[in-house]
C-alpha cells in the first residue's frame, strides 16, 4: 500500500509565474521605472499600488510587452514567464500577447458582435476547427466571465450594445477564450459604477483559482477586497511589496503607511 | 468690515447691438451658400431645357453626337465620365490606401512629417500642370512602351460584344487609360490624406485591445480597424470620385475628345467636363449648341452631387454609431 499523501494545513505556497529582475523602463529620455525586483505568484490577485504616475501601469505594461507599441519606449531587465525572459530576442511579443492576457481602463469591445468579439482571440490563432467548437469555446468563456446568462439571446447583437459593466466582462470573456496564463487588468472598474464593480471584484476572485491576475487600481480599498499580494510604488520605484493582509495591516515602510492612511503628499 | 456695494441680480434687459449685427451677418453668410447653390442649378435646368425638350431621354441615352446634324446624345460623354472616373479610382485606392497605412502604422515618425507635405504638394499641383506634363510626357510614353504591351499581353480577353475590345486599340498615347492615370494621380492625395486622417482618429484602445489579444500589425489593422472604420473609409473614396468626375482642365490634354461611344479603354474619348471646355466657345447664346451644353452641365452636376451624398451619409454613419 502507497504511504500516505502528506495533508497540508494550509494552502500550498504559491508558486512563482512571473519574476522581474532588475526593471528599468525608458519613455524616450523621461526614466518611469527604477531596478524594480518583485515575483508574482500564480492562482492569485496581485495589486499594483500607488499615486498616478508611480509606474505601475507602466510595469504592468512591460509584462506583456504593450510598450513595444509606444514610440520612444525602452525597457531593461529579465521579466521570467515560468522561467522564460519573454524580452528574450527570440521570443516573438505576437505569442507573449497570447499567453497574457489584458483588460483595460475603459472596456474596449471590438465592433463587432458579441460572438465574433468572443471569436476573435480563437480565429486569430486558429485555436479551434469546427463552429461546433468555436460555439462551445465562446459559451464557456462567457460563462467563466459571468456574462452568459444575460447574453446568451443576444449573441449577435453588437458588444457595443451592453451596458459598460457588461462590456468589460465581454472583454475578460474575450480575453479568457484563448486560455491565458496571465490577465492584466489596469484599472478595470475606474469606468464602472459600484454594482458592475462588484460584479468585476467577484469575477476577479473567481479566476484566480485558475490564473495569474495583476491588476493595477486607484483604489485601496478594491486592492485589500480583491487581492492577496500587494506591492506599492512611488516615483518609479517599488517600495513594498508582501500579502495584502500585511502591507494594509502593518506596513514596514512609512510612505507605504502614509499612503494606505490617505496621509501622502 | 465693508460690504461690497450691492450688484443688481437682474437688470434691465440690455441691447446687445453688436450681438444682434454678429448673428444677422451670420444669417447672411450662410444664405448665400444656398443661393449659390440653388441659383447655378436653376440655371443649368433653365439653361439646359431646350436640350431635355428636344431630345427627351435620348438627351441622356442617345449615343450619337453630331453637331453638323444637330443631334445631342449624351452617353458618349457620360460613359467617358464614369468610365475615367471609376478606372482613376481603382488604381488610386490601392495606393492611397497603403500610403495611409504606410503613414499611421509602419512609417519612422522623423519620415511622418516630409512625407505628409509631399502628399499635401501633390494636391497643390495646378491641374493644367497636370495636364501639360500628361500631355508631354505620359501620353508619349504611354504609346511607346504601355499600350504596345498591354495589347500583346491582353490580346486573349473577350471583347464584349462586336464593338468594345478592351486592350486592342491604336497606340496613340491620349484616350481613356492615360486619362484615367492623370486622374489617379490627381486624386491620390486626397484618398491618401482622408485615409490617414480617418485611420489616425481610430481610438488607441481598440488597437491596444487587438495588440493585446495576440494580434498582429495586420491582423489588428483588418480584423479590428478596419470594420470600426468602414463607412468613413468609403466616404474617403467617395470624395476622391467626386473629383475625379468633375476634373476637366488636365482630362481635357490627355484624353483625345472624341465624343464617340469608346471601342476600348485605350480608345480616345470624352468626359462631359471635356466636352463642355471644348464646345463652349463655339456655341452662340440662344442655340441648341449652348443647351446642350448647359443641360450636359446640369447633368453632371446631378451625379457629382449624388455621389459627394453618398460620401456624406457613408461618413455620418460612422460618426452616429
Amino acid at each position: 500500500m502507497d504511504a500516505p499523501s502528506v495533508v497540508h494545513a494550509a494552502a500550498p505556497p504559491a508558486s512563482t509565474r512571473i519574476a522581474l529582475q532588475g526593471i528599468n523602463a525608458f519613455y524616450g529620455e523621461k526614466r518611469a521605472l527604477f531596478d524594480v525586483n518583485l515575483e508574482i505568484p500564480d492562482n492569485a490577485v496581485t495589486a499594483f499600488i500607488g499615486a498616478s504616475g508611480c509606474g505601475k501601469s507602466t510595469l504592468l505594461r512591460c509584462l506583456n510587452r504593450m510598450n513595444d507599441t509606444i514610440p520612444g519606449a525602452r525597457v531593461e531587465g529579465r521579466i521570467l514567464m515560468d522561467g522564460t525572459d519573454i524580452n528574450g530576442a527570440d521570443i516573438d511579443p505576437v505569442q507573449v500577447r497570447t499567453r497574457i492576457g489584458m483588460v483595460f481602463q475603459k472596456p474596449n469591445p471590438f465592433p463587432m458582435s458579441i460572438y465574433e468579439n468572443i471569436a476573435y482571440g480563437p480565429r486569430t490563432h486558429k485555436l479551434v476547427s469546427t463552429k461546433a467548437d468555436l460555439d462551445e469555446l465562446v459559451e464557456s468563456s462567457l460563462r467563466r466571465a459571468a456574462l452568459w446568462d444575460e447574453v446568451k439571446d443576444r449573441l449577435g447583437k453588437p458588444g457595443l450594445g451592453l451596458s459598460g459593466g457588461q462590456q468589460q466582462r465581454l472583454v475578460i470573456a474575450r480575453a479568457l477564450a484563448v486560455s491565458p496564463a496571465v490577465i492584466l487588468m489596469d484599472e478595470p472598474c475606474s469606468a464602472l459604477d459600484p454594482i458592475a464593480t462588484a460584479h468585476i471584484e467577484a469575477l476577479i476572485d473567481q479566476l484566480r483559482k485558475h490564473t495569474c491576475i495583476v491588476i493595477v487600481t486607484h483604489s485601496m480599498a478594491q486592492a485589500a477586497r480583491v487581492s492577496q499580494i500587494t506591492a506599492f510604488f512611488h516615483m518609479g520605484k517599488l517600495i513594498e511589496s508582501g500579502s495584502t493582509d500585511q502591507i494594509f495591516t502593518m506596513p514596514k515602510v512609512e510612505q507605504t503607511q502614509d499612503y494606505i492612511t490617505g496621509r501622502f503628499g | 468690515m465693508t460690504t461690497p456695494a450691492a450688484s443688481p441680480m437682474i437688470g434691465a434687459r440690455r441691447l446687445h447691438v453688436g450681438d444682434t449685427a454678429f448673428r444677422i451677418s451670420l444669417h447672411i453668410a450662410g444664405a448665400i451658400v444656398v443661393i449659390v447653390l440653388l441659383s447655378i442649378l436653376a440655371i443649368m435646368f433653365i439653361g439646359g431645357k431646350l436640350a431635355f425638350d428636344t431630345f427627351g431621354l435620348g438627351f441622356i441615352w442617345g449615343s450619337e453626337w453630331n453637331p453638323v446634324t444637330q443631334i445631342y446624345g449624351a452617353l458618349p460623354a457620360i460613359t467617358g465620365t464614369l468610365v475615367t472616373a471609376l478606372l482613376a479610382l481603382l488604381i488610386a485606392w490601392p495606393i492611397g490606401f497603403g500610403i495611409a497605412f504606410f503613414l499611421t502604422e509602419t512609417c519612422p515618425s522623423k519620415l511622418r512629417g516630409p512625407l505628409g507635405v509631399a502628399i499635401e504638394l501633390l494636391a497643390a499641383v495646378p491641374s493644367i500642370v497636370y495636364g501639360m506634363w500628361g500631355f508631354f510626357v505620359l501620353a508619349p510614353f504611354m504609346s511607346e512602351h504601355v499600350q504596345p504591351w498591354l495589347t500583346a499581353t491582353f490580346l486573349w480577353i473577350p471583347p464584349v460584344g462586336d464593338s468594345f475590345f478592351w486592350f486592342t486599340a491604336p497606340p496613340i498615347g491620349v484616350g481613356m487609360l492615360t486619362a484615367s492615370l492623370i486622374l489617379a494621380i490627381m486624386i491620390l492625395p486626397f484618398i491618401a490624406a482622408t485615409t490617414r486622417d480617418v485611420l489616425q482618429s481610430t481610438p488607441q484602445l481598440l488597437k491596444d485591445g487587438a495588440y493585446a489579444m495576440g494580434a498582429t500589425r495586420w491582423e489588428a489593422l483588418t480584423g479590428v480597424v478596419i470594420p470600426a472604420v468602414r463607412g468613413s473609409l468609403f466616404g474617403a473614396v467617395f470624395l476622391g470620385l467626386g473629383r475625379a468626375l468633375g476634373e476637366t482642365m488636365a482630362v481635357v490634354f490627355v484624353i483625345g475628345n472624341a465624343i464617340r461611344m469608346p471601342d476600348s479603354l485605350m480608345a480616345p474619348s470624352a468626359t462631359i467636363a471635356s466636352v463642355v471646355a471644348n464646345s463652349f466657345p463655339e456655341a452662340e447664346p440662344g442655340t441648341l449648341d449652348l443647351a446642350v451644353l448647359l443641360g450636359l452641365g446640369f447633368i453632371l452636376f446631378v451625379v457629382s452631387f449624388s455621389v459627394l451624398a453618398i460620401a456624406r451619409l457613408l461618413l455620418r454613419q460612422e460618426r452616429m454609431s
